[in-house]
């Protein structure tokens, strides 16, 4: 089945077209480590969900690409196009002159309902060149007015966020969330990028995307690569829709110099995956090994706020993906300890595992993670609180109803959120 | 890419004005090295056939042909205008693009704000309208204006009432020069007040200059050139400098005048030219603009004195933006470091990068007061191309309470005057302004200063947060 991306705004479009960029690349990848029967069944697969075949031979990426000034779309059409391995459709994009200028209710009540329909032909023409669609990946940065720029400083990127958030909350099935700092801190420390660019940063994020919508078997006794990856996700992922918020976590993450002289093993890798995933790490460096599941028979600890540092993350539903060699060696009892999770899913519920031979980038071995669990809980509050505080002085308020958003909207918004946290909290 | 019109008003800001597309020119010419008529240039200038008959049809690719400023000059003087279109920007503007009279303003802010208002209000509608006509994405006015005299404050502020009411969606910024002290102008306090009523009601955005503030600065890099500081390390095409008139004689305010153009120049670059992390003007507003009201943002430019240091380069990098929160680089007579930030823009040009930009912040932020609920009320730009002769610049916008001294200076002696309704008459002799105008105008300037101190004032206390929504389980 396939899936289309609907790369909005800046962030989104440069996102976007890393990971078509990814996704080709790995694609055409002679590092797959595995069988040609198994490479051509992953490759069948793979452009399948992606892309559609054009009459030049070179393969169209199943996107449509919005943004409401040219300058992004521009280049992302002729970055994809000068790659050579792929190209966006020509006539996919919608794109118009001025920008929402960093204000969410700009894009939203104004762009949003003048260029509906423009935009959902788009839509409609890419779905009709599926066979079989699967669903809709959709890429937007919070902070922006159509989705800003990663990176990049936007004041009023608390009250954006919080107003994307609380919409996105309601009208989607997931929300894969990336934290800005998070990646940065990855380029930073695992990829050893002393001057991070935007590319970086977007190239970590196309990464780890990759690495979970790329083709994988979903069970063991499956014999041919999943449908419905969304769908699939879905099911594995989001056993209520109260709670929808999935981290990623991706192991091993470094610089292709250091990957030379690198040599991974399962348990290891999973080892550390697990422990990112209770201490709540974002990446492999710098875990805290002292965080335990609690033990049971053992009085559950106190809620805890939400703003402590170090402290057990618990899971609602994790599925896990590994791709490489060896792969059916792999351990993955410690991830099925019903510690981990929530007492009204078993363990056997709540744990999801994709597997491939195939591997994934430049990695013999790579392990990704999506978790839903109170791993987002830290940032989701603390963006809430910073937009709480200026929204009681009505800082900024007004550059919103300007557009329509009132300070009603606004608080309908906080307290969707403020459930969000609640419940997160209480698990 | 959107375009922007200038709308310069009076003799100050039409000398600004000018220097601005002087100087924008000799920016694109730098860069623009085949003639092509780009997406850049169309920003701020038409592409013209001047064969073409009567209004000159515009060309929209291809090899430039005639450039056309995207501008109204107005003036209620002849003067400084014709001088224009004696000089060397002769070919940027046509008669089209004028308003002129022939007797001024008197120095007074009635004569031209309700007077001349009232007389040219359809020509300036009409000329605005062709203007805007020409644009395919109008997105800016720039208004250029002083705030003393008559044309500038009275007229400037008249076509910015006209603007909102035209134009209500296109973004409205405002270069304001606040007379001296020892202005000469003996009625300056009056029209500036007057005006500023105008401004804070009606302006999106507001940069305020200080007259002073500009002679400080020329006589210090004045100073410096005479005792062999900067020596022959001066660059020909400094940010002070580069006047580019050396040939001709230059006049005394061209240095301070090229000061506010090059303010103009880095506040526009991004708008000028392409670029991925560019900041889009309307995020300018958005971002710095907390309170309707409170859109004066104090601006400050770097490099401005040592303009040929040779340094390491990173320590250089790291001085310019070390110099943009330094007190004697504002373009007021104020100290932004001991007052309050409500948010600050960084607009930098040049090979810069992000992270430049992320390390000086973290290195500046623990000296600077930012309000409670802005801690992190910074915004950034980047424009890759750096002013003609220079490798980096940087444009600071600082909503910052250290604006109000401007404000209470003023006040004080609008005060001094309005007290003994000295010169009153020569105002209310003006059909349409009544005593209650002057009241009115103190009243909007007393309350906007009453604003800046209630968010000084809470400052000083206790940091209380709001407590949060609660959420029944």
């Amino acid at each position: 089945m396939s899936i289309i991306t609907i790369q909005l705004g800046q962030c989104g479009n440069q996102v976007g077209r890393e990971v078509f960029q990814a996704i080709a690349t790995d694609l055409h990848s002679t590092h797959g480590l595995c069988s040609k029967k198994e490479n051509d069944a992953y490759q069948a697969a793979s452009k399948e969900r992606f892309f559609s075949e054009e009459k030049t031979g070179v393969p169209a990426a199943r996107a449509v690409l919005v943004d409401m000034e040219p300058k992004v779309i521009g280049q992302t059409l002729s970055v994809a196009l000068r790659s050579g391995s792929w190209k966006y459709d020509h006539q996919s994009h919608f794109c118009q002159k001025q920008g929402s200028g960093n204000n969410w209710a700009n894009g939203y009540c104004i762009h949003g309902p003048k260029h509906k329909e423009a935009i959902m032909n788009l839509v409609q023409k890419e779905a009709e060149k599926c066979d079989r669609l699967s669903g809709f990946l959709t890429l937007l940065s919070m902070a922006g007015g159509t989705g800003s720029g990663l990176g990049a400083f936007v004041i009023v990127q608390n009250y954006n966020s919080v107003l994307t958030l609380s919409h996105l909350y309601q009208t989607s099935d997931a929300l894969l969330v990336h934290e800005n700092d998070a990646i940065h801190k990855i380029c930073a420390q695992l990829m050893n990028i002393k001057q991070i660019s935007f590319q970086d940063v977007n190239q970590v994020i196309a990464h780890q995307l990759g690495s979970i919508f790329q083709p994988a078997y979903s069970s063991d006794s499956a014999v041919q690569y999943s449908r419905s990856p969304l769908g699939d996700l879905m099911e594995a992922l989001v056993p209520h829709p109260e709670f929808k918020m999935l981290g990623l976590r991706n192991i091993p993450q470094m610089s292709e110099n250091s990957l030379a002289f690198s040599t991974f093993a399962w348990p290891g890798l999973l080892k550390h995956l697990r422990q990112m995933l209770i201490a709540n790490a974002k990446m492999e460096e710098g875990i805290d090994w002292q965080v335990r599941p609690p033990l049971p028979g053992l009085p559950l600890p106190q809620k805890q706020s939400p703003n402590r540092t170090a402290h057990f993350n618990t899971s609602i539903a994790n599925l896990i993906t590994l791709r490489g060699k060896d792969v059916q060696t792999a351990d993955l009892g410690g991830f099925r300890d019903p510690a981990l999770y929530t007492s009204w899913l078993s363990a056997q519920e709540a744990l999801a595992i994709w597997k491939t031979p195939r591997a994934f980038n430049k990695y013999e071995k790579s392990a990704s993670l999506v978790s839903n669990s109170q791993c987002l809980l830290k940032p989701i509050d603390a963006v809430v609180s910073k937009a709480w505080k200026m929204f009681a002085s009505k800082a900024y308020v007004h550059q919103y109803t300007k557009f329509g958003i009132e300070e009603e909207d606004f608080l309908d918004c906080f307290s969707t959120l403020e459930q969000v946290i609640a419940s997160y909290s209480s698990l | 890419m959107a375009q922007s019109v200038v709308v310069q008003v009076g003799q100050c800001g039409n000398q600004i004005g000018c220097r601005f597309w002087d100087l924008a020119l000799r920016e694109h010419a730098a860069v623009n090295k085949k003639g092509i008529y780009d997406e850049a240039l169309c920003s701020f200038f038409r592409n013209v056939d001047p064969r073409s008959g009567d209004d000159g049809a515009d060309i929209s690719k291809g090899k430039i042909c005639s450039l056309k400023a995207r501008a109204l000059l107005i003036d209620m003087e002849e003067g400084v205008v014709n001088e224009i279109l004696q000089g060397p920007l002769r070919d940027v503007f046509d008669s089209k693009q004028l308003i002129t009279d022939v007797s001024g303003s008197g120095n007074n802010w009635a004569v031209g704000h309700k007077m001349y208002g009232c007389q040219y209000r359809e020509r300036i509608v009409e000329k605005l309208r062709k203007t805007a006509e020409h644009c395919d994405c109008l997105q800016c006015f720039f208004v250029i204006h002083s705030m003393g005299g008559g044309t500038g404050s009275g007229l400037g502020t008249f076509v910015l009432n006209v603007l909102e009411e035209e134009f209500p969606e296109v973004y409205r910024f405002v270069t304001s020069i606040y007379p001296s002290r020892e202005d000469d102008v003996i009625t300056s306090p009056y029209n500036s007040v007057l005006a500023m009523k105008e401004l804070s009601e009606h302006a999106d955005c507001v940069l305020p200059i200080e007259n002073e503030s500009l002679f400080d600065i020329v006589s210090k890099i004045n100073q410096m050139t005479k005792c062999g500081k900067l020596g022959s390390s001066v660059k020909q095409a400094s940010l002070v400098t580069s006047s580019g008139m050396k040939t001709t004689k230059e006049k005394p305010f061209d240095a301070m005048n090229n000061i506010v153009a090059n303010l103009l120049l880095n506040l526009t670059s991004s708008a000028r030219f392409e670029g991925s992390l560019n900041m889009d003007l309307n995020e300018i507003t958005m971002n710095l603009v907390p309170f309707p009201r409170l859109h004066y943002l104090v601006s400050s430019l770097t490099p401005l004195y040592t303009l040929a240091d040779v340094h390491v380069p990173s320590r250089k990098l790291d001085q310019m933006f070390s110099d943009a929160f330094s007190k004697d680089h504002q373009l007021i007579r104020a100290d932004p470091k001991h007052c309050l930030y409500l948010a600050c823009a960084l607009l930098v040009r040049g090979n810069v990068h992000v992270s430049d930009l992320r390390r000086n912040i973290e290195r500046l932020k623990p000296a600077l007061n930012f309000v409670s609920w802005n801690q992190e009320g910074w915004k950034t730009g980047l424009c890759s191309v750096p002013p003609v002769g220079h490798s980096h610049s940087l444009l600071a916008l600082a909503n910052n309470t250290c604006v109000k001294s401007t404000f209470l200076e003023l006040k004080e002696r609008f005060m001094k005057l309005y007290k003994k309704k000295a010169h009153l008459h020569h105002y209310l002799h003006t059909d349409g302004m009544e005593q209650s105008c002057f009241s009115e105008a103190l009243s909007s300037l007393s309350d906007l200063i009453d604003d800046y101190n209630q968010l000084d004032v809470m400052s000083c206390g206790p940091a209380v947060d709001p407590p949060r929504l609660k959420i029944a389980m």
